[in-house]
Order: C-alpha cells, then sequence, then structure tokens
C-alpha cells in the first residue's frame, strides 16, 4: 500500500533573488522579494497564503536575520501555520516536510517557506562571513575554549577533520574531491544564475590555494547574499495552478549526533543513512531509481559521503565512484546539475531545492536532465550533524 | 617558527571546567567519570550524555591516546596562530575525544591513528593540553 503522504502534496512556486555579491537589501527586503516572486509565479494573492515557514541562514546567529517578525513585514494575516526554524542545512527541507504534513492534516493550505541570508559586506571576504569564534570578543568560557585555544575555527575545520578520516580509513584522494568539483562547475557553465560559470579543470582544482588541508579553496561552498522561497501546496490544487507541480514522493531525517567519544563515526557515517530508509520507503522506490540527486555540498566531501550513505555506492566506495565524472554533464548520475553550493550559490539548503524544482519542472534550459522523474534533494547541517530528504517528481504518483 | 605578537584565544575557566583546568596546571589530565554507567567524559556538562545521570566523580586520565583525525590550517582567522599549524583530535584511551594540537612533529608526519601523549603549554593563567607523538 502506498503511504498516505506520498504525492500529497506539491512545490507549487518558486522566487529567486539574484544571489552572490548583492547589496544595498536587508534580508527582510530580500525575503519579501523572493516572496513576492513565488506567489506570482504560483499564481497565487497574497491573502491565499496560510502558511508561513522562515529560515535564517548565518544572520540569524550573526545579526540581521530574519525573524517571526517577517509575517507582519509581509502583512500575511491569514496565517494558520508559522514557525521560525533552524536546523541549519537541513532546514529547507525540513520546512516542506512539516508544509506536506500540515497541509496532509488540513491545517493550512499554501504555505510559504522561505530563505534569506545577507552576511556578505562589500569590504569584507567571503570568509570572514563566517568563522564566528575567531571574532569573538573576550576569551572563549570553560571547555569550549579548548576550540578556540587550538584553532579550531568554523565549519571548514569540522569538514576538514570529517574528510582526512575519510580519506584515512578507505583511501579516499585528493583528486577524488577535486571531480566532484569539477563536475559541479561543467554544470553551473550553463547554469545562468550560477556565480562561478569559468570552466574548471582538475589543474585549476589543485592548484587553488588550501583553506585547511585536506580542502583546497575549491572543496568549500560559496558564501552568498540574497533569498530563495518555495510554495508548498495540496496535489489536487497543483494541477490547476500555472506551473508543473514538483510532487513530493518521500520525506526523512536523520540526526545522528556526535557523542566525541569512541564509538562515534560522525566523520563517515551520516544521518543520510537514517533519511534514505525513511525516504526511500515512503517513495517506495530506492537508489537504484533516483534520475538526478541535488544534494547540500558545503564541500565536495558532503557529496561523497551522502551518496554512499544513500546507497548509490558501497560505504568507502565514494571516491572512486565519482572519479569517472559520472555526476557531470552526460553522466550516469546527474548529480547537482546547477553547480551546487560550490559553484552556483549558497542559499543552504535552499540551493539544492531551488534547482531540484527547475529540474523537475523541466526547466532547466540548456542544462536540462532529460530523465528526471525522481529526484533526490538533500540538506546537511552542523558537522555533518543535521539531515533531511526530499524525494521530488513532476509525476503524481 | 616566529611567535605571534597577538596572544591566541585562550579559555577562561568556568565552574564546570574549573577542576579540569586546576588539574591541567597541576599536569594531570582530569575527566568526568559518570558514578552510574562508568562513562568517560570531557567536562562542562552535569549530566553524562550516555545515561543522564547527573552523578560523577573527577578522575585522572592516561594521557594517552591515538589521532583520530585532523586538519592542516591555512586560512589565517586569527592573528594568534602562526601558520601552517594542525588542529588535530585526539581519542584518549579512557573514551573521550580531545581537540587539540599536535607538537614536536611536523604537519606533513602525522597520521591517523598513531599514538600520542599529553603535553601542557602553560600559559599565565591558564595550561592547555596538547599532544605529541607517543
Amino acid at each position: 500500500m502506498s503511504h498516505p503522504l506520498r504525492g500529497a502534496a506539491a512545490i507549487t512556486g518558486l522566487g529567486m533573488t539574484p544571489m552572490g555579491r548583492i547589496y544595498g537589501k536587508s534580508t527582510f527586503e530580500l525575503a519579501a522579494d523572493a516572496v513576492r516572486l513565488a506567489i506570482t509565479d504560483a499564481g497565487l494573492k497574497k491573502d491565499e497564503i496560510d502558511g508561513l515557514l522562515i529560515n535564517a541562514g548565518i544572520t540569524g546567529t550573526t545579526g540581521g536575520g530574519l525573524t517571526l517578525g517577517l509575517q507582519n513585514y509581509l502583512g500575511l494575516g491569514n496565517l494558520r501555520l508559522l514557525n521560525h526554524m533552524n536546523a541549519a542545512g537541513s532546514t529547507a527541507a525540513q520546512m516542506v516536510q512539516y508544509a506536506t504534513m500540515a497541509i496532509a492534516a488540513g491545517m493550512a493550505t499554501h504555505v510559504v517557506c522561505v530563505f534569506a541570508d545577507a552576511p556578505l559586506r562589500e569590504t569584507t571576504s567571503s570568509g570572514a562571513a563566517y568563522g564566528g569564534a575567531a571574532r569573538a570578543p573576550g576569551r572563549p568560557k570553560g571547555m569550549a575554549g579548548l576550540y578556540a585555544a587550538a584553532g579550531y575555527f568554523g565549519a571548514n575545520t569540522g569538514y576538514a577533520l570529517a574528510a582526512r578520516r575519510h580519506m584515512a580509513v578507505y583511501g579516499t584522494t585528493q583528486d577524488q574531491f577535486g571531480q566532484i568539483a569539477v563536475s559541479q562547475r561543467a554544470w553551473a557553465v550553463n547554469n545562468p544564475l550560477a556565480q562561478l560559470r569559468e570552466p574548471m579543470t582538475m589543474e585549476d582544482y589543485h592548484a587553488s590555494r588550501w583553506i585547511i588541508e585536506p580542502l583546497h579553496l575549491l572543496d568549500c561552498c560559496l558564501v552568498s547574499n540574497g533569498a530563495v522561497a518555495v510554495i508548498v501546496s495540496p496535489a489536487d490544487r497543483a494541477r490547476s495552478m500555472p506551473q508543473p507541480p514538483v510532487y513530493i514522493h518521500g520525506m526523512g531525517q536523520g540526526h545522528p549526533g556526535d557523542h566525541a567519544r569512541a564509538g562515534s563515526d560522525w566523520e563517515t557515517m551520516t544521518g543520510a543513512r537514517i533519511a534514505a530508509r525513511t525516504a526511500f520507503a515512503m517513495a517506495g522506490c530506492g537508489p537504484e531509481d533516483i534520475d538526478i540527486c541535488e544534494l547540500y555540498d558545503c564541500y565536495t566531501y558532503t557529496v561523497l559521503v551522502t551518496l554512499e550513505d544513500y546507497g548509490f555506492c558501497k560505504k568507502g566506495e565514494g571516491g572512486p565512484f565519482v572519479e569517472d565524472g559520472k555526476l557531470g554533464p552526460g553522466g550516469s548520475l546527474p548529480t547537482n546539475t546547477g553547480g551546487g553550493e560550490l559553484s552556483a550559490y549558497y542559499m543552504w539548503g535552499m540551493t539544492p531545492l531551488s534547482e531540484a524544482v527547475i529540474q523537475g519542472r523541466g526547466a532547466g534550459g540548456a542544462r536540462q536532465v532529460t530523465k528526471n522523474g525522481l529526484i533526490l534533494c538533500t540538506g546537511n547541517g552542523g558537522n555533518l550533524s543535521y539531515h533531511a530528504a526530499l524525494i521530488l517528481s513532476p509525476h503524481a504518483n | 617558527m616566529t611567535q605571534p605578537a597577538v596572544s591566541k584565544p585562550l579559555p577562561e575557566p568556568d565552574e564546570p571546567s574549573l577542576p579540569f583546568f586546576q588539574g591541567a596546571t597541576d599536569g594531570r589530565l582530569m575527566l568526568m567519570k559518570c558514578a552510574d554507567c562508568g562513562a568517560f567524559r570531557l567536562p562542562s556538562r552535569h549530566h553524562c550524555d550516555e545515561c543522564l545521570s547527573p552523578t560523577f566523580t573527577w578522575e585522572q586520565a592516561s594521557g594517552r591516546g591515538t589521532v583520530r583525525t585532523f586538519g592542516v590550517m591555512h586560512q589565517r582567522y586569527h592573528p594568534g596562530f602562526a601558520l601552517p599549524y594542525n588542529v588535530t583530535v585526539v581519542e584518549l584511551e579512557e573514551g573521550p575525544r580531545i581537540t587539540t594540537n599536535l607538537v614536536g612533529i611536523d604537519n606533513a608526519d602525522i597520521r591517523v591513528g598513531m599514538p600520542v601523549t599529553v603535553e601542557w603549554e602553560r600559559h599565565e593563567d591558564v595550561t592547555l593540553p596538547k599532544f605529541r607523538p607517543a
């Protein structure tokens, strides 16, 4: 018997502002632009929106980020569902999940899920937008201070530690990480929304400076200002709305945490393993049925470990799996078809989600993948700590 | 390697970590041990994250461990660090993992799994556990 929520809801609206080194707008202004575009895209009137789920990016922590006050900024007075959510990079997929459940429960009809962030300043580097503890005033307190005292700063450090562990345990190579970056850039070349569209070679990859070994600059995602909004609607409404619906067939989450002691394999075994079981069971499919992957790619390594954890290859074989370029244009597993967070834009979980909607609609232009029946879209956050998945399809059933 | 003029960020002991930092000053690596399930943990939390017991003792660790993983930092986040430097996670014999730096070894020679032993880095009012090859 089919899962009762399989195909119950669909993404019916997508709004994207310019993204990247975009200055002069607050996160609220960016969010309002994205929401306006999404509502127009869905052919709705603002008063028909009865659900709002909000995700602030890094500015939710550093200041200036979206708050619940966005409801009044947008003048949404008919809400039956409202929340401000944060599970880091897994939030975007989670917002769509909670919207789907609320719609299936009759608690809402058209739910806007919005992300906005503006950490970049005209006068500072991308790296300055993240890295937190390095600029914290005063002395770090207690045991947490051991991290700063060891020079552990920002997500770059955590992912370098994870990637190194994978290399040591499974023999994964720098070239294999590099191939992921090269494959994704080849997609970005044909994405007008992408920040980096110059073709990239393996030589370019190796020539890019070290951030923290084993991560080169080109192993790391961009930092972007901008906003993305999607609208989730009931499937029976979606069929008569202007855009081709992108149906939600599967949903899952996995959050293994890290107890920081012997026995934890947080570096190489992520929450994707748990989310995969739930999402594939709901969608009634397996990795062999997936046509396109839109995987959270804060780092090249995240893509590699996520592919393993969804069972596209065995644990430890992600390196050999990606090194033939099968993730790139013309490959057997098109992955991060807009260039992803590495080459296109960094809107946290909205990066894979927005490209999944574009591909599901068949609106990818020069980068459109012909076979788009099932699209795996993932979100990841923390140090591989939080994970959420959607399996999306242009087909209702 | 020349020492930067600016100090790196140094932890300020708080109530739950005070015995750890006092132990460090005395040259002893101290861990919390759950009085109920026996799991060791790094301090700063009053509950055992295995069984949630609030009852614990302080025990001296052996100071021995192995390199769980490491990175070599080239990006300047803080002026107190001379580049490049290693950031290393050591898994202690007792189980807990500690984020630290290896000393007495070239970064290029660090290997996952290598045995290491604690060494104390003394500052004016705080002492930090670092590790060197055993």
